[in-house]
């Protein structure tokens, strides 16, 4: 399993959905600098490998593309893209469950979350992927949404307000493909508090 | 109690539209043109009047930091770089901005690059702030199209470029030299400084490197006044800011308040007030994970602001407010943050690479009781020959909590560790895998 994990492609060449996003990324920086695109495109990489393979990783060959087209030797793209937490130099599955432990998660129940997440994944460790390929489980430091916590962010999108319950109904409906909406589990509005703010009530449109 | 109408962020929870209309009608870009007309020396003047202090976590006066720009270009682009790579733990209110009013930062990203002679700014957004960026991008997209910003803006005859870089997780980046060396394509290891960013910044250009809360509340100050705004707070700690209230309260939240508000106000008004009652408070981590834990008999007095915290030997930070209670395995919390330091250290200078490591395995055993009574005062030790020796703050804040937990918590990590000789310690799980 290790190994199919780190399998690396042959070879990696841009989509013409990932060209069209090039140009307006490098058209950002002035001339001569476009070393500055390196984690916009290293980022595109690793969307179009999701798109093309269900699985978001930055292969060596894609880090090779991205040194090829910003005009830099290989090695400083590599080092970015281990630098970086959020490239995955593996592949993951199709759900990667990135579960923050940092101490505002912890004090409000990330331990219940974790527990349920190994519960319905069969994953042991942190840093592994499920059997099926569904699921991958990292720790992650503080995702920004404390006052929200506990936080799983799944792939892009965080699901907050977590308790071991609504982790097992969150991971039953991505098995089943159907992502419910991000935010807040328990219906809060954003980060006011639970039953609706106190602040800011005199705000019209 | 601070009332609705003084408040900024009028759209904090996302109840109304965050897009340009609905900016509009809550009084985003009024008037844009006529502040630009001011000039430059006059808005910096009343930015600096209005006493503003940095929203990020130092607390440098934003005004005087935007006046170490140098007046006349010598030829190289002035850069503004906005700091929205809010990674701090127990922090997420520039989230609220990003995604709800993306308006009043992108208003306030020309208002300051204007006032520093920059026609091209970036903000920064912290990887992980996926579909805040998609608002913000959305906001920058808006204001080009209706001709706030781009050529001329607002029809001022400033042209003004807004960028829009996503960071790719990496706490570190939050550190401003960090946030400059990631923005140009490199890992993010802090520079050294001198040369500071307003000589020597983005691409070797004069830089400023503002916190989101900082310039979003730029253009309200200059709409209303600094009178107005250094009218509420407290003298040098002037103003309204973003808490966010996490941990054991009944209901954690964000708000805007007044600076100086005490810090039981505001958690009994805002928050719900402490899971169990005040008594059944332990301590508070006033200001985002790098600041000191304050216990109970100091929270039920202290005032959220710069100065009343540094006081107390802790610090108002982000304005993040960690509440925890009586259950509270205080060992376990502090030790978590070591693991978070040592997570995020860059490697760059010894003594933060190799002592955020080390840090972390003896508090992991004093979360056990497995250590010596007199390791207490050895990690004591290790921390100040951290703190102060590296190139930035990242080395000083993995040393703060376990200061504030030694200073404060002594008997209860004495305990654990006679708990742990007599074998009647209770099982604890281990804070790192």
């Amino acid at each position: 399993m290790q190994t199919a994990l780190s399998a690396q492609p042959d070879s990696f060449a841009f989509d013409a959905e990932s060209e069209a996003a090039i140009a307006p990324i490098l058209a950002k920086y002035p001339p001569g600098r476009q070393a500055s695109a390196v984690l916009p495109l290293l980022d595109l990489a690793q969307r179009q490998m999701k798109r093309a393979t269900g699985s978001a990783w930055v292969p060596r060959a894609a880090m090779d593309a991205v040194a090829a087209r910003l005009a830099m030797p290989p090695i400083r793209v590599y080092e970015v893209a281990t630098f970086y937490l959020m490239f995955n130099t593996r592949k993951v599955g199709t759900w990667h469950l990135q579960v923050c432990t940092t101490t505002p998660c912890w004090l409000r129940g990330s331990d219940e979350v974790t527990a349920a997440c190994r519960r319905v994944t069969g994953i042991t460790g942190w840093g592994e992927t499920s059997a099926d390929g569904l699921f991958t489980m990292t720790e992650v430091e503080c995702v920004g949404g404390c006052v929200n916590a506990p936080i799983i962010q799944v792939n892009d999108d965080c699901y907050e307000d977590l308790d071991a319950e609504s982790t097992v109904a969150l991971l039953e409906a991505l098995k089943r493909g159907a992502p419910p909406p991000m935010g807040s589990m328990k219906g809060r509005q954003g980060s006011a508090p639970e039953g609706g703010p106190t602040t800011l009530t005199t705000i019209a449109e | 109690m601070l009332s609705d109408a003084d408040r900024i962020f009028t759209n904090l929870y996302g109840l109304h539209d965050w897009g340009l209309k609905g900016a509009q009608a809550r009084g985003d870009w009024d008037g844009t043109a006529a502040i630009l007309e001011r000039g430059r020396e006059a808005i910096v003047e009343e930015m600096k009047s209005s006493g503003l202090r940095g929203r990020g976590g130092a607390g440098f006066p934003t005004g005087m930091k935007w006046s170490f720009m140098p007046k006349q270009s010598d030829g190289r682009p002035h850069y503004l770089v906005v700091n929205a790579d809010e990674s701090e733990p127990g922090t997420c209110k520039d989230r609220d901005i990003l995604r709800h009013d993306p308006h009043k930062l992108v208003e306030g990203c020309l208002i300051a690059s204007f006032a520093m002679g920059a026609h091209v700014c970036y903000i920064y957004v912290r990887g992980e702030f996926y579909n805040e960026a998609l608002h913000l991008q959305a906001a920058i997209d808006q204001a080009y199209e209706a001709g706030l910003i781009g050529r001329n803006a607002c029809g001022s005859g400033w042209d003004f470029d807004l960028y829009l870089h996503r960071g790719a997780g990496a706490y570190i980046c939050g550190e401003e030299t960090a946030l400059l060396e990631s923005l140009e394509g490199k890992k993010g290891m802090p520079r050294l400084k001198p040369p500071f960013p307003a000589a020597v910044g983005l691409y070797g250009c004069p830089t400023t490197v503002n916190n989101v809360e900082s310039i979003a509340v730029a253009p309200t100050i200059l709409r209303r006044g600094a009178a107005w705004f250094s009218a509420l707070g407290r003298p040098k700690n002037t103003g309204t800011k973003l808490f966010c209230i996490s941990g054991h309260v009944n209901k954690p939240c964000t708000v805007e308040e007044e600076l100086g508000i005490p810090l039981r106000e505001l958690i009994d008004t805002y928050a719900g007030g402490v899971r169990g009652g005040w008594d059944n408070l332990l301590a508070v981590i006033p200001g985002g994970a790098s600041v000191p834990v304050i216990p109970k008999g100091i929270c039920d007095t202290v005032l959220m602001d710069f100065d009343s915290l540094r006081e107390v030997r802790s610090g108002l930070g982000t304005g993040a407010v960690i509440v925890m209670d009586r259950s509270t395995d205080i060992i376990k919390a502090i030790a978590r943050l070591s693991q978070f330091y040592k997570h995020e250290s860059c490697g760059q200078c010894t003594p933060c690479r190799e002592g955020t490591g080390w840090m972390m395995r003896v508090m992991n055993r004093m979360v056990a009781g497995r250590a010596e009574p007199a390791e207490i005062d050895t990690l004591e030790q290790v921390t100040r020959q951290v703190e102060g020796h590296t190139i930035c703050a990242l080395g000083d804040a993995a040393a703060w909590p376990i200061q504030g937990l030694i200073r404060h918590f002594r008997p209860e990590m004495e305990a654990r560790i006679a708990a742990y000789k007599s074998g009647t310690a209770r099982p604890t799980a281990m804070a790192a895998e």
